[in-house]
């Protein structure tokens, strides 16, 4: 049987005028129902993106997407427009960054979320609106009956949260995707917020996509997790594949970036120098290389040619020239004693 | 206040410049008698008038009519012009705020019905050419724009009476002001070419607008958790995205309606009609005070009045401006 | 309304099959689809000012006037205009009036309200008029004397009939009787108007005046009831004792006229009452109410010069257009005055020189050429005018364009041989002044005589600059450029403003400087000339007169461009307004 959602060989490219964006180029994985995937990455890697194509909401300025989406049996790549429109919202949806600019701030909370409703169920308003109190309860939103008609910029940043999360369930959807849900949130509220998504995910028993530049956040919830860099997969595996055995010197990178509760918030341990690849003039060889502490430990192969994505083991994948001991070997001796400094 | 002001400004212009250039009351009241009147005339013109009179007591005269009304001699007897008085014309002697009154419903007609026109079509073109953005579209219709706002009207208007009326006799003759309580039929025919060519002129400004407005709008966080909703493009774009963009569509129109309320100079001028902004050039060819000052503040109404319903039709469109 | 459009959409269709070729004579294509086709008779150019176009008795129908601004007043006690007084002969019947028939014959003044003219006592200082019977207003009380004392009276009121002519203020012994408004139930105390009878007026003035029958012609003398007299108002609903009555009146708007029941034409040898009603609109744009006229949906324009500047090229350029216009003279010369104040044109010799400089013929050129502008002018009096003889003492016809050997010759005599410089003065709004200046300083400058323009705003004109003696000298205005109009056509009416002495005041003069007590005198003696005859030879000597002191420069003797749609009928201009005839005017 294959899985729920699986994603093949996904490529979205946006023609401009200064070139091909090659936002997403190649990003493979799946994923099954009750499961959460993180996917990880900096700003402009194509995390967003991959999670946009999934919904179809990539069009518009001319994307051109191929490869394969799944979804419970269904292709969605080659899908209807309109058809990938009755999907939406009802059988995958999505919550967004910053609630605040994601909701519409001339309607009603519960306007928006009947709206949602009433797309994909033929039901009277009253009864919709009915539903909607009955979501804002669900989320932790206290006096739902009352909140309902209240704007969104009549509620607190966690409350909007809760009020979008409300929202994307509100059809009971099999597939949610959470791009960057925390991000705008200050700490403790990130948490509740977290723990309110772990919760919902177990009681829909739903597949959870979330997408962030923050490992703290998948740490807490992931069963996968997908790494990327320069709109590739760089490393995917289990999440203590990533924590414990992590392959790839950028995972190691996004790990010395974590902020832990012992350290200082500004200290970072193995910052990674430069920035972000241009998604136009991707760099020749390994996309990596330019920043990569270890590229001249394969010599021009860097440079010259890109690497594979290839398993290292039971489903661990990992897209790097050096070979899979010598990167056990740097994680072991180097890294990891780095990073468990006290 | 604002009105305070506007009546001041009015009526200094009206005295002190000429006082400036040396003219007498007696020079002042000349522009008021027939041709070739003798001295005596105009002396006495100048004293009927209050010429003699410094400014202020000029000034307190008018303000007074305002709020007391005043009594004038129209010959054998005396009439009574009751509060708020804008006092008579000078030239015609007519009383000024009936004239006046007379006339809005024209006015009116005009800018209510041409505003209609180009809200429509602007914020249409507006809409499609934001969503097809580069399209043949969207470069002919800007470009139409473009034309629209530079012609000036009286030019857009003279060519289109001489096609539209002359060559092809499609609409009837404009001057002919018929109220809508007569023949609403006979109206629209003799306005549409005044609100066609109106709306030509506002349209384009509005379709531009809308343009602008839509092109950031259908980029803003909250279209795309819309379309992930699975609503269908239609309701997006007509729903959450134009709804945004009514905001600052609204504040023009609010301004422009109170504009032309106070009077479409050009546009009056043009196809003769009667309205208030025709009697505003009158007034000032005439150099007829009473008659300026009272469509100035009339005109000054309107504008304030436009702006305060912008503002509380604001709270209705952006909840956000509401007060608690 | 229903004819019209249906019309209209014939029209439409036509003029669709001939939009391809129709921007450029866009009148002939509407005309061809109006009337040009049928059986109307061809027209021809000028047809109308010498016979009556498209005679017809048949009745019915609407005339449509149109007018750019508004009238001064439609009150006949209170205006002042040849096109307010030509109209408000449709509901007011003064005690005289010209005789509406083409040629020269219409300026002929014969009786209306009165059975005839007046008659003289007193060596003329006293004018009786003898009413004439059966006349009634319109609600059908009848006329009687008291009403034309009644509206005399009104009329020397200027504090709220402020527009009219003042020559009964002026001319009237009045015994400080000041009207009936400021005097309220003393009109017997107003003896300078006597009513022995019901049907007798008697007018006594200060001073003898020939030419009074004139003054009798002015809508003042029209009958206006005391009882519904209502001073500044009653231009709202004028009472009529002509063929037409106000129906309504939106004031600066629309009047409406419609037949008056109590007209009755045994009593009125002088109008018909063709059309069933009467329709001017008011304040409307210039240049598409020509365009309007041009196509045939109004029927006449109300102003003293016709067509404007914009389809006055089209008339003239398209003759298809042309067949159905008509230039005619109008009571107005364009002329500079030359300032005996402002040296050295104390010198009558360097004013002579000025007259023969000057190219008369390229100020016409300014004013609009010989058929929307005038002929030259061989002297100041309008040739249309009774009285009027031809002279040419500077020789005008044969130079058209100016004389300069003899203008040295004066210059010499003079004692300026190589010239002089002086500032000419211009109203700024006026196109066709400012060229006249620049013409001026062209022609001038070829015997020396140096010219700075100079503008000035016209509504001030008179009141603050060239009108006022004191800023004319001081700022060297040794010409100002000019022009008048007469109120009727005979001398004393276009003369007395302009060449009197004895009007200059401080500021706000008509009389621009023309000082010559021999002018002065002819003037007293023609007024007082009983004999019309004698008296339009009087005037003939004042026009010499003010040749030969050379005060004056006039050059353009104006023409007004008159269009007449072909449907128009019974249509011929009137030698007295200068336009056409509106009381004969229909469209049936």
């Amino acid at each position: 049987m294959s899985p729920f959602l699986d994603v093949k060989d996904l490529k979205i490219h946006f023609p401009t005028d200064d070139g091909l964006v090659k936002s997403v180029d190649g990003v493979t994985f799946s994923l099954e129902r009750g499961k959460t995937l993180g996917i990880v990455g900096e700003s402009g890697s194509g995390k967003s993106v991959t999670s946009l194509g999934i919904l179809g909401l990539h069009k518009g300025r001319g994307a051109n997407i191929s490869g394969e989406i799944w979804l419970d049996g269904e292709e969605l790549v080659g899908a209807s427009q309109e058809h990938v429109r009755g999907l939406r919202g009802k059988k995958m949806a999505m919550i967004f960054q910053d609630p605040l600019s994601a909701m519409h701030p001339f309607y009603t909370v519960g306007d928006q979320i009947i709206e949602a409703y009433r797309i994909h169920n033929k039901v009277s308003k009253a009864v919709a609106k009915k539903h909607a109190i009955d979501m804002l309860g669900r989320v932790g939103i206290p006096e739902p009956g009352r909140r309902v008609d209240s704007y969104p910029h009549e509620f607190s940043g966690g409350m909007r949260q809760r009020a979008m999360i409300a929202m994307a369930l509100s059809c009971d959807p099999e597939l949610l995707i959470a791009d960057e849900p925390t991000t705008a949130l200050d700490v403790t509220v990130q948490a509740q917020i977290l723990d309110l998504m772990r919760d919902l995910q177990r009681e829909f028993d739903s597949a959870l996509i979330i997408i962030t530049h923050d490992l703290g956040v998948v740490a807490e919830l992931s069963d996968d997790i997908l790494v990327m860099y320069g709109g590739k997969c760089i490393e995917f595996g289990s999440a203590d594949d990533i924590f414990y055995r992590p392959e790839h010197p950028y995972t190691w990178g996004l790990l010395g970036s974590m902020p832990r509760l012992d350290r200082e918030p500004t200290e970072r341990l193995l910052p990674i120098k430069g920035s972000p690849p241009s998604l136009i003039n991707v760099p020749p060889g390994c996309a990596f290389h330019p920043r990569c502490p270890y590229a001249e430990r394969t010599g021009d192969k860097a440079r010259t040619e890109a690497p594979a994505l290839a398993e290292t083991e039971g489903g661990h994948l990992v897209r790097c020239h050096m070979a899979p001991a010598e990167r056990r070997a740097l994680w072991e001796n180097e890294i990891k004693p780095v990073l468990e400094t006290p | 206040m604002l009105l305070f002001v506007v009546s001041i400004a009015t009526f200094a212009i009206f005295f002190l410049v000429p006082r400036l250039a040396g003219m007498s009351a007696d020079d002042l009241a000349s522009r008021y008698v027939g041709k070739a009147a003798n001295a005596q005339v105009i002396h006495d013109t100048a004293i009927r008038l209050g010429f003699n009179d410094p400014v202020i007591v000029q000034y307190g005269r008018f303000v007074k009519g305002i709020f007391v009304g005043v009594d004038r001699n129209y010959g054998p007897g005396v009439e009574h012009c009751p509060a708020p008085c804008l006092g008579y014309s000078y030239v015609s002697q007519n009383p000024v705020l009936p004239d006046i009154l007379n006339r809005l419903p024209i006015t009116l007609s005009m800018a209510l019905g041409a505003a209609v026109v180009w809200v429509i079509f602007g914020v249409a073109t507006g809409v499609v050419s934001a969503l097809r953005r580069g399209s043949f579209f969207d470069r002919l219709s800007m470009g139409i724009a473009l034309a629209g706002v530079s012609l000036p009207i009286f030019f857009t208007g003279i060519v289109s009476l001489a096609i539209f009326r002359d060559q092809l006799g499609l609409v009837g003759d404009v001057a002919d002001w018929v109220p809508f309580s007569e023949d609403p039929l006979t109206w629209a025919n003799n306005l549409i070419l005044p609100w066609v060519t109106l709306a030509f002129l506002y349209a384009a400004g509005y379709a531009r607008l809308t343009r602008a407005g839509m092109l950031e709008t259908m980029s803003e966080d909250y279209i795309r958790t819309a379309r992930a909703k699975g609503l269908a493009e239609r309701a997006v774009v007509l729903k959450h995205g134009l709804r945004a963009t009514l905001t600052p569509v609204l504040t023009m129109f609010g301004l422009d309606l109170g504009l032309l309320l106070g009077g479409a100079v050009l546009t009056e001028s043009t196809f003769s009609l009667p309205g208030i902004g025709k009697y505003a050039v009158d007034a000032i060819s005439n150099n007829d005070l009473p008659q300026v000052m009272g469509v100035t503040l009339i005109a000054a109404a309107f504008i304030i009045l436009a702006n305060l319903i912008v503002d509380m039709l604001y709270a209705v469109v952006d909840p956000r401006v509401r007060l608690a | 309304m229903k004819i019209r459009s249906t019309a209209s959409a014939v029209a439409a269709t036509a003029a669709l099959a001939l939009l391809a070729s129709a921007c450029g004579g866009g009148g002939g294509g509407s005309k061809s689809s109006t009337g040009g086709g049928d059986a109307a008779p061809a027209s021809q150019y000028n047809a109308a000012v010498t016979q009556v176009v498209n005679p017809s008795t048949k009745t019915g129908g609407t005339l449509r006037m149109g007018m750019p601004g508004d009238f001064d007043s439609v009150d006949p006690g209170d205006q002042y205009y040849g096109y307010a007084w030509n109209f408000s002969r449709f509901y007011t019947r003064a005690l005289t009036m010209f005789k509406p028939v083409p040629g020269e014959e219409g300026l002929q003044l014969v009786g209306d309200l009165a059975e005839d003219l007046g008659k003289p006592s007193d060596g003329g200082k006293t004018w009786t008029y003898k009413l004439r019977e059966g006349i009634k207003f319109e609600d059908g009380t009848p006329v009687t004397s008291k009403d034309v004392k009644y509206a005399v009276a009104r009329s020397l009121d200027k504090d709220i009939l402020p527009s009219g002519p003042t020559y009964f203020n002026d001319w009237l012994d009045l015994g400080g009787y000041t009207g009936p408004y400021k005097m309220k139930g003393k009109l017997d105390d107003f003896k300078a108007v006597e009513t022995p009878d019901d049907r007798t007026v008697v007018f006594h003035l200060k001073k003898a005046y020939g030419g009074f029958d004139y003054f009798a012609m002015l809508p003042q003398t029209a009958p206006v009831p005391e009882a519904k007299d209502t001073g500044s108002k009653y231009k709202e609903h004028p009472v009529s004792t002509g063929p037409y009555m106000f129906k309504s009146h939106e004031l600066t708007k629309r009047i409406e006229l419609v037949k008056n029941p109590n007209w009755d034409p045994a009593t009125d040898p002088n109008r018909k009452q063709l059309n069933d009603s009467i329709e001017v609109l008011l304040g409307q744009n210039e240049d598409d109410l020509d365009q309007r006229l041009l196509s045939g949906k109004i029927d006449v324009k109300v102003n003293s010069t016709g067509v404007a500047a914009n389809a006055r090229k089209k008339v003239l350029t398209d003759d298809k257009v042309k067949q159905y216009a008509d230039s005619a003279l109008i009571d107005r010369t364009w002329f500079t005055n030359i300032n005996g104040d402002v040296k050295p044109f104390d010198n009558i010799h360097c004013r002579k020189a000025v007259l023969y400089a000057a190219d008369r013929s390229a100020i016409q050129g300014a004013y609009g050429g010989p058929d929307a502008g005038g002929d030259v002018a061989l002297s100041l009096m309008p040739p249309k005018m009774t009285g009027y003889q031809k002279i040419d003492p500077y020789g005008v016809e044969a130079n058209p364009t100016g004389n300069v050997e003899k203008a040295k010759e004066e210059l010499a005599a003079c004692g300026q041989p190589n010239g002089f410089s002086t500032t000419i003065s211009f109203r700024n709004e006026r196109a066709a002044e400012k060229q006249t200046a620049e013409a001026l300083q062209q022609s001038l400058g070829r015997v020396g005589i140096k010219l700075d323009l100079k503008g000035y705003p016209q509504g001030d004109y008179f009141k603050l600059y060239a009108g006022k003696p004191d800023f004319a000298k001081k700022n060297n205005l040794g010409l100002m450029v000019y022009g008048w109009g007469a109120d009727y056509p005979e001398g004393f009416g276009f003369f007395q403003q302009i060449v009197d002495s004895r009007v200059i005041r401080p500021a706000g003069n008509t009389n621009l400087g023309v000082k010559d007590p021999k002018i002065d005198e002819l003037i007293d003696q023609a007024a007082a000339e009983t004999d019309a005859t004698k008296r339009g030879a009087i005037w003939a000597q004042v026009d010499k007169q003010v040749m030969d002191s050379a005060f004056i420069l006039p050059y353009v003797w104006a023409h007004g461009l008159f269009y007449r749609p072909p449907t128009l009928k019974n249509v011929f201009v009137s030698q007295n307004w200068g336009m056409y005839e509106f009381l004969t005017l229909s469209t049936q």
